[in-house]
């Protein structure tokens, strides 16, 4: 029965807002038991979606199909089968994680010892034992977060929507929360994910959707997407200015090595990953030498050098033709603020 | 029956966090107390003026008590981002709706009886027509909840609902027919009072503690219920369009 069923189908789904095309035709579907990764840039639709197949807007065009529920028709019957983790934690401050978990079994209908059992079974699970009695509002941003996908499972729906779940949370939290999503969907979840942490989507996810500007670019399995990068080399070099600046020397920024680089060695692609490292991607063997010699004409000193193996990351790079560092930092300075990006 | 778990979980949270706190319990009480001796200071005509002065403090205390209390838990809730997690549960918005504003009628209404029973201790109620006081408390605590409810989806920040809500109470317990005669407003005012629901509440007040009504209780009770349908119709629609965006 798993995988073989589509239990999220999606048809010519069409959203403007005002003049702004947010979704513009998108066709995808999911599979029962799978974890499906919807990826894009900042602003590329990823959130429109997702509401739209919850329930929270309505699309101008298109249909969205929940094990088989129209959900234009009859969104409160598809509802029942989803569980939701918005972008941001969003349980009620004045109740503990207990009362928390058992109001929102209760919204979906759950009697009271069956949801005061399963409330008790999920503060376990996800480690929130010791602080079932706390305020929701005293708990810990990753802490938050646990017990907002607690509370997105508690009636075990047959969906659970993840709006980007590790967002702005400590290491061993977003660890924690990735092994507990992929114990659920081993138990037959399914999982549909936005997430900017792409390497989050190339550990969880089986088959991945790029979204850009509205529109689906590419949707493929993570293999395939990742085979066609593996054949290209990437050396990442981290720099630092050098101290004893010779007379005459040719130096210049980082912000301008990319474009010099790409005139002086024709064919090969290099791009500033951070504020200090670089990278350069190309199809042929890659000429060291040459290249930290050019840096230290520059006055670059190369202070490590790794190959990189190529990962989903560049796929989305190559596809999306977004820094993925931009758009890490405009999201959380984004949930810093207390809006979304 | 599992939507109307959810709606009595919904009305128990809400009574037990936002309505039954101190502060909205101690308003009840020091509310009508206050307007009480506000009054009796300003006529000076000791304990007999009660019962006139009783419609007015009743209907305000009802008023006051929902309208101000509902516009700032939806609107708390809606900026917190928990309101979604309840337009997302699958219940029917209107069972929605009616279990956040049901917290705030019980509470009016339950603010409504207060002056009542301070007033028993002064002077005697025996021939007040209960069961007319019950349904007029009983409805005004209702449209006040649904003009509240109104506001709160008009509205998205906590100070904005407080400040809209003044724009609509103000204006309306003293165009109602509470403490002045509509007979006695400017001739330019009186179609005002007339598309005010207390308006017909006061009217139905008036009638059952001193037999002092303008129309048939049956009539004002009717057009009350009409004012609650519309103002519920239109606070859903509004919700439909606004926040199911």
């Amino acid at each position: 029965m798993k995988k073989d069923r589509q239990i999220i189908e999606v048809r010519g789904l069409a959203r403007q807002f005002g003049g702004v095309r947010a979704v513009a035709g998108i066709d995808f579907e999911v599979c029962e038991g799978e974890v499906f990764g919807f990826l894009g840039p900042n602003g590329a639709g990823k959130t429109t979606t997702i509401n739209i197949l919850t329930g929270l807007a309505r699309a101008d065009k298109g249909e969205v199909r929940i094990a088989g529920i129209d959900c234009a028709a009859n969104p409160k019957a598809a509802q029942r089968l989803m569980g939701i983790v918005p972008d941001e934690s969003n349980l009620w401050p004045e109740l503990n994680g207990f009362e928390n978990l058992s109001f929102c079994g209760a919204l979906y209908g759950m009697r009271g010892r069956e949801r005061e059992k399963r409330a008790d079974e999920l503060l376990d699970m996800f480690g929130l034992g010791d602080a079932a009695k706390r305020k929701f509002g005293g708990y810990s941003k990753g802490m938050k977060r646990k017990l907002t996908i607690a509370a997105a499972i508690i009636h075990r729906p047959q969906v659970l929507f993840l709006d980007e779940p590790t967002t702005g949370i400590d290491v061993a939290s977003a660890r924690q929360i990735r092994l507990l999503l992929k114990d659920l969907n081993d138990s037959g979840t399914t999982i549909f994910l936005t997430t900017h942490y792409i390497e989050e989507a190339e550990r969880l996810c089986e088959r991945v959707a790029f979204i850009v500007g509205g529109k689906i670019v590419r949707v493929d399995t993570i293999e395939n997407l990742v085979r066609d990068v593996q054949k290209q080399r990437v050396i990442q070099l981290t720099l630092s200015r050098s101290g004893n600046t010779a007379a005459g020397s040719d130096s210049c920024g980082l912000e301008e090595l990319p474009g010099l680089l790409r005139v002086a060695f024709p064919g090969i692609e290099f791009e500033s990953i951070t504020g200090s490292a670089l990278r350069a991607l190309s199809m042929k063997a890659l000429p060291l030498a040459p290249l930290i010699r050019f840096l230290e004409e520059r006055e670059m000193d190369v202070t490590e050098a790794k190959i990189i193996r190529p990962s989903l990351e560049e796929v989305f790079v190559n596809i999306t033709g977004v820094a993925l560092e931009q758009m890490r930092k405009e999201k959380e300075q984004g949930k810093a603020k207390g809006g979304k990006a | 029956m599992k939507t109307w778990i959810a709606f009595w979980n919904i009305l128990k949270k809400d009574m037990r966090n936002y309505y039954l706190k101190p502060p909205n319990i101690s308003w009840g009480i020091i509310f009508p107390l206050a307007w009480t001796l506000m009054f009796f200071i300003k006529s000076g005509s000791g304990f007999g003026d009660v019962r006139s002065i009783l419609p007015g403090i009743v209907a305000m205390s009802v008023l006051f008590g929902t309208t101000s209390m509902l516009a700032v838990v939806i609107t708390f809730e809606k900026k917190m981002r928990s309101y979604e997690r309840l337009l997302l549960a699958p219940i029917p918005l209107e069972v929605l709706m009616l279990a956040k504003t049901s917290g705030a009628v019980l509470i009016g209404i339950a603010n409504g009886f207060v002056p009542v029973i301070m007033a028993a201790f002064i002077v005697d109620l025996s021939d007040v027509a209960w069961g007319e006081m019950t349904a007029a408390v009983t409805l005004i605590s209702v449209s006040s909840t649904f003009l509240g409810l109104f506001v709160a989806v008009s509205v998205s920040e906590v100070f904005e609902a407080q400040t809209f809500s003044n724009f609509f109470r103000f204006p309306m317990v003293f165009l109602c027919g509470l403490f002045f005669p509509i007979a006695a407003l400017p001739i330019i005012l009186q179609p005002l009072s007339y598309i005010l629901p207390l308006t017909y509440g006061a009217d139905v007040l008036h009638g059952a503690i001193n037999q002092a009504a303008q129309k048939p209780p049956g009539l004002n009770l009717a057009i009350l219920a009409g004012f609650c349908i519309i103002f519920f119709g239109v606070s859903i629609r509004n919700v439909q369009r606004k926040w199911i965006y």
